[in-house]
């Protein structure tokens, strides 16, 4: 929806996955800055769906608007879930769950970009 | 020291270790993201395009429908779990495998691609990778947890 958005978000995400990946090769647990990344992300997903949201309010729709919706939404529970799975795991496989959570927050942001 | 072993093969082991931990964790994830991918895109084909491509959409149901079940056999405990998981994840190698070759022999019979055509090359091969390497997880999870306390790593 705004492209500045979901380039940052996409640039974001992808560091943060191969920090993540980082972590775990180097045999650590998942730790607060992988969370705290997963927090910012999740704000930012939060920000481009209030305007995504607002724009359609107002008129402009995308063509395939359940499947835009669909992604969405997805946009918006993918961090919190993956956060929760990622703590539930103390080894460095946290790390990867962290990491591929990222993984999926950049490609939805792209499918969104697609769509719309 | 007898060893008392549930089964003699890995693929009909009653007994093993939770499946839904360390290296699992990661597969129980990325199973449940093609779940939950493949089901809302099946779900979107036939409910407003059905009559465009009714086999491959009908196929995209039929694996997502083994997504969620090769995602709860890995995340639950139990022998039936490890069953459910031992069979899902065999149907989905087959499905890959079988999809893949006819939609490389015949592509017209495929329109619009399904996770399965062309060996999962539109999400990146993750889908014919992702069977092995949920076979080769239960494979060495069936051993009973007591024989490999050495194997655990942090």
């Amino acid at each position: 929806v705004i492209d500045a958005l979901a380039v940052a978000l996409i640039a974001a995400s992808l560091a943060l996955a191969a920090w993540g990946l980082l972590m775990a090769l180097l045999g650590r647990r998942p730790g607060m800055t992988l969370l705290a990344g997963l927090g910012v992300l999740e704000v930012g997903a939060l920000v481009q769906a209030v305007v995504a949201v607002v724009v359609m309010i107002s008129g402009d729709r995308p063509e395939q608007l359940v499947t835009f919706l669909l992604y969405l939404v997805a946009s918006l529970v993918v961090a919190p879930i993956g956060a929760l799975w990622m703590l539930a795991e103390r080894s460095r496989w946290g790390n990867v769950v962290g990491a591929i959570t990222c993984l999926v927050l950049a490609i939805l942001v792209v499918r969104l970009q697609q769509i719309w | 020291v007898t060893v008392t072993r549930s089964s003699r093969h890995w693929w009909s082991a009653t007994a093993g270790r939770p499946t839904a931990s360390g290296p699992g964790r990661v597969l129980v994830a990325v199973y449940a993201v093609f779940a939950v991918s493949a089901g809302a895109r099946a779900g979107v084909q036939i409910a407003t395009r059905f009559d465009e491509a009714p086999v491959p959409y009908l196929l995209s149901a039929f694996a997502a429908a083994v997504y969620v079940l090769a995602t709860i056999g890995l995340a639950a405990r139990g022998p039936a779990a490890r069953r459910l998981a031992v069979v899902s994840c065999s149907i989905e190698l087959a499905g890959v495998l079988i999809v893949g070759t006819v939609s490389m022999l015949n592509p017209d019979a495929f329109p619009d691609a399904t996770v399965w055509s062309f060996y999962g090359r539109g999400y990146g091969f993750v889908p014919l990778v992702l069977p092995v390497l949920g076979l080769l997880w239960l494979r060495h999870t069936a051993r009973p947890a007591g024989a490999l306390r050495d194997d655990r790593r942090p």
